[in-house]
């Protein structure tokens, strides 16, 4: 096996070598506390369009979809559907309003809009949302090393870990923006490039079909019925409303300069992705005629990588398994690096840098502390628990920000009669609710009847009470309306050429 | 020529016609008026994603009970593709980038005619 994984241990180099070099050099233009957290605000659409989508494009992308693809069928095409749809969703409801808010971070958004109180809980769920998507990708980590290299399951965690702190704590916002624009297209040609080969190699061989019957495979809810239209819809759900509510999402949206600048961004970032996602399911339809061995093997997670070996034997199969290698590492190390930013960031604001027995730590050191707590504890739980699937991690933790933050930020933007009291008392519900199927999921996970399928895919029920919940407490407690509600729907709505009274920013 | 002359001081009045008040002012003052113009843009805005929200339901959300309502539709073959590969796999995606690129236009537009509603009076 050794000369096999001489191209897979290249690629893992070259990408951790030059992720860590673009983010030195990108260093140099980091020189505030400012540039730390936001990059100043000054990334123009397409560059941060990039960025977005290369921190967006997370191991459950690159890796998961094909595999699920493979496994599952046609229904299992929702889940990228889902990730680009969120993005509209996103678009449509809340991006210039929340760029014009002023706010970092959504506990930021939350206490601009409602007041102090709403503060604590909103940073409890970035930090839990954060860390349920970052798990997936240190275990996805694993994965791909020991498929590529044959390393011991714990190396890829900790490789990604340090890679992510080093470059998180050394260069923060700013020279992460570089290094994930740069790692979207790395991800795209990763995946293009092979995906091109394989289907000329296909073509070559007379384009088979799937051996066997695929007559219920290639069909979307052959054999689910009723059930499989619930999970269906309760996806649909979670990933186009969770988008907006992801804490590395949302971060982002500071670094443009205004309002129409977010609107663009996204509009750019929903053309990326869509371009991307058209790749994955070519190596799912493909695994389908050549990859049966995996499917048996139950080893779906890495057809991507191992595809290419499987379809062109010799040095060719090896050259393109680096490539897509060197693709699948490039996702982990850019969603971790947001993800860390962005739970960071909150640790940042609300644990390290307040003064702790009278001392208090400067900026920049409070950030560096922020960043090693925001990565080593899901490294922690990656060590020590076993494998839960990547995309599964993945689809809950949207079903939690789809439960939680998504009616916090519409309710928040469109509404004038929310108060702090129903933004707690629905965060609550919708939060314990989608988190007991998390729990449910990571400790059983397994079972026939309706319990089971309600708690397997929380969002359909889970977002509807925490909008109901959210609506009805504010209803019932409007005096607590805040007084500057209208000067803040004045800030959240009204274009920047116009001078009006924004209230305090 | 006498150097001690009074300098020339002008005389005037109170401004006869008072220059109406801009309406960023009604605004920033919450008067009803500021109200009613803040409230007719969120409303412009909010409905346009709504509009844009049901479309995607429509187009988009509905193809999991068409296909479970009309079963026979996974038999249908494009090219030699099956048809709910070409929708859920290709089509949706450009459909996507059209309905923001549209809600991106709409949506500077009324922010345009929100400037314009602000400034006609201000000239």
């Amino acid at each position: 096996m050794s000369s096999d994984i001489a191209p897979g241990i290249v690629a893992v180099a070259v990408v951790a070598i030059a992720t860590l070099a673009i983010g030195t050099w990108a260093l140099r233009f980091s020189r505030t506390t400012s540039d730390f957290f936001v990059a100043s605000r000054t990334v123009r659409p397409g560059l941060n369009a990039s960025a977005i989508s290369g921190e967006y494009l997370s191991a459950a992308s690159f890796l998961g979809v094909a595999g699920l693809v493979l496994t599952f069928g046609a229904d299992m095409l929702w889940y990228p559907i889902g990730w680009t749809a969120g993005y509209l969703m996103l678009l449509v409801f809340v991006a210039a309003p929340l760029r014009r808010s002023g706010a970092y971070t959504l506990p930021d958004f939350a206490e601009a809009r409602l007041g102090p109180g709403v503060r604590s809980v909103c940073s409890v769920l970035v930090v839990a949302i954060g860390w349920l998507y970052l798990l997936p990708q240190f275990q996805g980590a694993g994965i791909t090393l020991r498929a590529a290299i044959d390393a011991p399951e714990w190396v890829g965690p900790v490789i990604v870990g340090v890679v992510v702190l080093v470059n998180a704590a050394s260069g923060g916002m700013r020279s992460i923006t570089f290094v994930q624009a740069f790692q979207y297209w790395l991800k795209l040609t990763a995946l293009l490039v092979p995906a091109a080969v394989l289907l000329l190699v296909w073509a070559g061989d007379g384009a088979p079909g799937a051996g066997g019957s695929d007559g219920a495979w290639s069909m979307p809810l052959a054999d689910g019925g009723g059930e499989g239209l619930y999970t269906t819809y309760s996806l649909i759900i979670a990933t186009f409303l969770g988008t907006m509510g992801l804490p590395h999402v949302v971060v982002r949206f500071y670094t443009n300069p205004d309002g129409g600048a977010a609107r663009r961004t996204t509009l750019t970032v929903l053309a990326l992705l869509g371009a991307f996602y058209l790749l994955p399911p070519v190596y799912g339809a493909l695994g389908r005629v050549y990859g049966d061995e995996l499917v048996a093997t139950g080893r779906t997670d890495v057809l991507v990588l191992e595809l290419p070996r499987i379809m062109v034997p010799g040095l060719g199969g090896e050259l393109l398994a680096g490539v897509v290698t060197a693709g699948a590492f490039a996702a982990f190390l850019s969603t971790s690096s947001g993800l860390a930013i962005a739970v960071a960031g909150v640790l940042t604001q609300d644990v390290t840098a307040r003064p702790w027995s009278g001392r208090r730590l400067d900026g920049i050191t409070a950030w560096r502390l922020g960043a090693v707590i925001a990565v080593s504890a899901p490294l922690l739980v990656a060590l020590a628990l076993p494998n839960v699937g990547v995309a599964r991690a993945v689809g809950l933790a949207f079903a939690v920000a789809a439960s939680t933050f998504c009616p916090l930020l519409v309710l928040g933007i469109w509404w004038h009669g929310l108060t702090d009291a129903g933004a707690v008392a629905g965060l609550l519900a919708g939060g314990i609710g989608s988190g007991s199927a998390v729990v449910w999921v990571l400790a059983d996970g397994s079972g026939d009847g309706l319990g089971p399928l309600l708690l397997s895919q929380p969002a359909a029920w889970s977002v509807p009470l925490g909008f109901l919940t959210m609506v009805g407490v504010s209803l019932l407690t409007a005096s607590r309306v805040p007084a500057h509600t209208r000067r803040f729907m004045v800030r959240l709505h009204t274009p920047e050429t116009v001078t009006l009274d924004r209230g305090p920013m | 020529m006498s150097e001690d002359r009074p300098q020339r001081v002008r005389v005037t009045g109170p401004p006869r016609r008072q220059g109406p008040r801009p309406r960023t002012g009604d605004i920033d003052e919450e008067t009803r008026l500021g109200g009613v113009y803040l409230g007719s843009l969120l409303r412009e805005q909010l409905w346009l994603g709504l509009r844009v929200g049901a479309l995607l339901a429509l187009g988009v959300g509905s193809l999991p009970l068409l296909f479970h309502l009309v079963p026979e539709l996974s038999d249908v073959a494009i090219l030699g593709m099956p048809l709910a590969w070409l929708l859920l796999g290709i089509v949706v995606y450009p459909v996507l980038v059209l309905l923001g690129w549209r809600y991106v236009r709409e949506a500077e537009r009324n922010e345009r005619d929100f400037v314009e509603l602000l400034e006609e009076v201000e000239r």
